[in-house]
């Protein structure tokens, strides 16, 4: 087999370790501290943030405006209507911005 | 609990029930895949290579930033632990949901962490917080429509290979920022949502600016979870119940 093809089975094992690891190394623990659980309330945000901000930096007033304008159907709307708002704005502020 | 007499979601409905779910997720993700699959072609991958990583990693972002640097033919143990790196937020995922899904077996266990993504992972925790309890039918229902998708998508793409025409037009770049934007207002009932949103944000930014992509995942979301850690438990709403307030 090619270097490629052990490349992806390697990614493929690191990856699935990431996602059953934590589980694995947490389930040991019989109590959970307050600490930590208020640490893993906090994970969902966190992450996801991290996945928006630095595009949003580096985007520009079509992605702005998208963004800010789904943000606020967020608030009222599911997600559903938050995300086909955000995708009319983005297509339609680019043809105007560029 | 009060909540348990609510059931949880049982037979073929319930598998459609998470499908319906991710049709949001398909849409947004289902470009990249495609795009996905003409990158890997164009960066050196057969069409082969390119469903296999789409099948065996199932990742978006990481497989992105594996062919990008095959294309640059960096050292296959660096593409390997970038991989791992821009993956590493699953470990707190897991962490998360394990306890609303261990009262699997192992085998499902060990099936359902292999399809453990983001929105998979929003899914079953807004899933557990509604006061079900979390349904393997329901939960294979959500990850394998986008599995499916994924994969199918990934070799289209690999066969179109350089026909797809060019994407900015249409918004496709953009799709997945919105989408986690809406994941991330979903959890804004949560304790400590705001200040940890904030930090998260700042920290990430900064670390995509000095250390580099994809980095700034884990470190950003650390920077956050190290705030609701170091913050007294009370203000974090631990022991009030705080996922039923209103």
């Amino acid at each position: 087999m090619s270097t490629t093809f052990w490349i992806i089975i390697a990614g493929a094992i690191a990856t699935y370790l990431t996602r059953v690891g934590g589980h694995l190394v947490l389930s040991r623990f019989e109590t959970i501290h307050p600490r930590v659980e208020a640490g893993l309330n906090a994970v969902p945000a966190a992450v996801l943030t991290t996945l928006v901000a630095p595009a949003a930096l580096g985007a520009g007033p079509a992605e702005w405006a998208a963004l800010i304008i789904s943000g606020l159907v967020a608030l009222r709307g599911g997600l559903m209507a938050m995300f086909l708002t955000g995708a009319v704005v983005l297509i339609l502020a680019r043809q105007f911005v560029s | 609990m009060s909540t348990e007499a609510i059931p949880a979601r049982s037979g073929s409905s319930a598998f459609w029930q998470g499908a319906r779910l991710s049709i949001p997720v398909v849409v947004a993700s289902g470009p990249f895949a495609a795009l996905f699959g003409a990158i890997a072609v164009d960066n050196g991958f057969s069409v082969f290579e390119a469903f296999l990583m789409s099948a065996s990693v199932f990742g978006g972002a990481s497989q992105m930033v594996g062919i990008e640097l095959f294309g640059h033919h960096v050292a296959p143990w660096l593409i390997v632990l970038s991989i791992f790196a821009v993956n590493f937020r699953h470990v707190l995922y897991s962490a998360a949901i394990g306890r609303s899904l261990s009262h699997w077996s192992a085998p499902k266990q060990a099936i359902a962490y292999f399809l453990l993504t983001d929105p998979q992972y929003a899914f079953a925790e807004s899933e557990a917080q509604s006061g079900r309890k979390v349904s393997f039918v329901w939960y294979m229902g959500a990850a394998l429509t986008v599995y499916f998708f994924w994969n199918v998508l990934t070799l289209a793409g690999a066969i179109a290979g350089t026909f797809i025409p060019d994407t900015s037009a249409l918004g496709i770049d953009f799709l997945l920022p919105i989408y986690f934007l809406g994941l991330v207002m979903d959890f804004r009932k949560r304790p400590l949502w705001l200040p940890i949103v904030i930090v998260s944000g700042i920290a990430s930014i900064i670390a995509y600016k000095t250390v580099g992509s994809p980095w700034h995942v884990s470190l950003g979301a650390l920077a956050g979870v190290a705030l609701a850690v170091i913050l007294p438990p009370s203000r974090s709403g631990i022991g009030v119940d705080p996922e039923h307030m209103p």
